[in-house]
């Protein structure tokens, strides 16, 4: 579309860019100096002499924390919740979306369960009795706690059933001429028809599992049950002294508390990063379809 | 087709929904009987079939809180500084992405502003906690060497809630600025051919085409917003804060979770979360009725 767009003025034009440039920069500052941090010693960050490279770069604080058994088996959480908990979020997703992109007439109680979905987004219990249901059902430190409760996504419902209804009905019309039941226009029809739809949702519920803290924080007694981010929660942020062996106690003092927290700050973020490519392919798919409905 | 095979054919579509119907009647429709607990002095071990009715004794005893106007000040503050931040950010910022020609420079720019909107709370919390410390953080370190005295950005309850704000935007500007591009591409190509006819200049141009072209967008996106007024945002303020800021920094999420997960004043805490629930609720419902009648906008 440049063709049609008349330029702006030279400096115009350089002022835009030089803004755009500077919001760039501010928002990967905080993360390149926190890598910065990471790899640098000790009395470097203490003496305040990072900010965008590491400074006498060392993996110290990488080897402290790889050989911490809490963080890697917080680690291993959360990569296990994302494992086991997404493909139940995408099953969950497509089988509730096909039902709610049927019309009214092929399926009469399409509008009743349409709202009896949409109403748990609109309004809920809080939190209170959100945790209570949570321990009624014996789920309090059990790892099922951070799968079962949200395992239907619900606004990702609506968006793939509105993609659903999308797609020309012509094809499901054939393949039903064909003798072909719901299970299988979903199944043969639909699905391969939205591959892109749900590698974006997929990718979405993925980082949302990798994110989660709170649920982890307050439905695992033991800390030994926190995925990666609850147990940053409790380590880096809200430091709970209880939470500290003597082991970290000894150790911390030989290495500064702060390029340990910056190296466990972007271990964490890793993941995010090596699926960030993805991220950004579908990125505009996903928005399209959520936000702006054409 | 007869009734009883039509009946016969919607047989999958009920197997498909069962188990999602079984799951959030339990864990989206129970929490909601769980609302009782409101009206109820919450006894340990009793739950909320043994517990005693106390009327509407939870309410009066939040009315008497010393704090409790502080803080709907503060949630409301935080949350419309926020939304209406979120909205003029954004929209300028993807105002100026359209003006560049350099689609490298466009991509590039693009990829590393929308990073953050993926990253955790904690994870942020974890990296402002540092840059932002007065002592040690590299922004005040730099503060300082340009001869300005330091920032408390999280211990200064005056500061606090523009430091949210602040951080707020570094996180979600760059997604915002997604959308509404997304909003740009959609507009008619010849308006703006129709433009250069009439002699527009490029600010003209995003004058008289582009803003009008992404107007709807806006005003639905911000009147949806309108239902997050009591959203001031728990994962970010429950990571940054600290006793000293709360004066104008706690917010409901944050008074639940201390009176309900420490304090565990279940029928208090719930109490707060219902008066919660219910103003947003209708908030939501009247942004919703705004939105399909100002810019045309459906869920369904």
């Amino acid at each position: 579309m440049n063709a049609k767009i008349v330029k702006l003025p030279w400096f115009e034009n350089l002022l835009n860019l030089t803004v755009l440039a500077l919001l760039a920069l501010i928002c990967a500052f905080p993360i390149v100096h926190t890598l910065a941090l990471s790899f640098s010693s000790a009395s470097a960050a203490a003496g305040g002499r990072v900010t965008i490279w590491p400074v006498e770069f060392t993996t110290q604080a990488y080897r402290f924390v790889l050989d911490n058994p809490a963080f890697i088996r917080s680690f291993g959480i959360s990569l296990l919740r994302v494992v086991v908990g997404v493909p139940i979020n995408m099953i969950l997703t497509i089988l509730v979306a096909y039902p709610l992109s049927r019309s009214s007439t092929e399926f009469r109680a399409r509008g009743f369960f349409a709202w009896f979905f949409l109403i748990t987004v609109l309004f809920s219990g809080g939190l209170i009795p959100w945790y209570m249901v949570i321990r009624q059902t014996g789920l309090i430190d059990r790892f099922w706690a951070l799968i079962i409760p949200g395992a239907l996504p619900v606004l990702n419902t609506i968006l793939l059933a509105n993609f659903f209804r999308g797609i020309p009905k012509e094809l499901e019309e054939a393949a039903a001429m064909d003798g072909a039941g719901h299970w299988t226009i979903l199944v043969r029809v639909l699905l391969p028809l939205s591959l892109p739809i749900l590698a974006t949702l997929t990718l979405f519920v993925a980082v949302g599992h990798w994110n989660s803290w709170f649920d982890g924080l307050i439905l695992m007694n033991a800390p030994a049950k926190y995925p990666l981010q609850s147990y940053l929660q409790t380590v880096v942020i809200n430091p709970d002294p209880r939470m500290l062996t003597e082991r970290d106690l000894a150790l911390l003092q030989l290495i500064s508390n702060r390029t340990t927290r910056a190296a466990q700050i972007f271990i964490a973020m890793v993941p995010i990063l090596i699926v960030y490519p993805f991220l950004q392919r579908y990125f505009t798919t996903g928005i399209k379809l959520g936000s702006v409905k054409g | 087709m007869s009734s009883k095979r039509k009946i016969w054919r919607e047989i999958p579509l009920y197997t498909m929904l069962a188990p999602a119907v079984v799951l959030v009647l339990v864990y989206g429709y129970a929490p909601m009987v769980g609302i009782v607990m409101a009206f109820q002095r919450v006894l340990p071990g009793r739950g909320i079939f043994g517990s005693p009715w106390v009327g509407l004794d939870n309410f009066a005893f939040i009315v008497s809180m010393p704090n409790i106007l502080q803080v709907l000040w503060n949630t409301v503050r935080i949350a419309g500084l926020k939304a209406v931040a979120g909205v003029v950010v954004p929209v300028a910022v993807a105002l100026m992405l359209n003006n560049v020609t350099s689609q490298a420079f466009k991509r590039t720019v693009q990829t590393v502003i929308y990073l953050p909107h993926f990253l955790s709370w904690v994870i942020l919390a974890g990296i402002f906690v540092d840059i932002l410390s007065p002592s040690e953080g590299v922004v005040n370190l730099l503060l300082r060497q340009v001869g300005l005295r330091p920032i408390y950005f999280l211990g200064d309850d005056k500061i606090f809630p523009w430091t949210m704000v602040g951080t707020d935007i570094w996180k979600t500007f760059g997604f915002g600025a997604i959308v509404y591009l997304a909003a740009l591409t959609d507009i008619d190509p010849t308006l703006y051919e129709a433009a250069v006819v009439d002699g527009a200049s490029r600010r003209q141009q995003t004058r008289h085409v582009t803003l009008p072209g992404i107007a709807g967008t806006i005003i639905m996106l911000s009147t949806l917003s309108l239902g997050n007024i009591l959203n001031a945002g728990f994962d970010q303020i429950f990571n940054l804060y600290s006793p000293i800021v709360y004066r104008t920094g706690d917010i409901i999420d944050t008074l639940v979770y201390r009176i309900g997960i420490v304090n565990y004043q279940y029928g208090v805490a719930t109490a707060v979360g219902l008066f919660k629930s219910v103003v947003s609720l209708l908030l939501i419902g009247l942004a919703y009725k705004l939105a399909a009648k100002w810019a045309d906008y459906r869920v369904f």
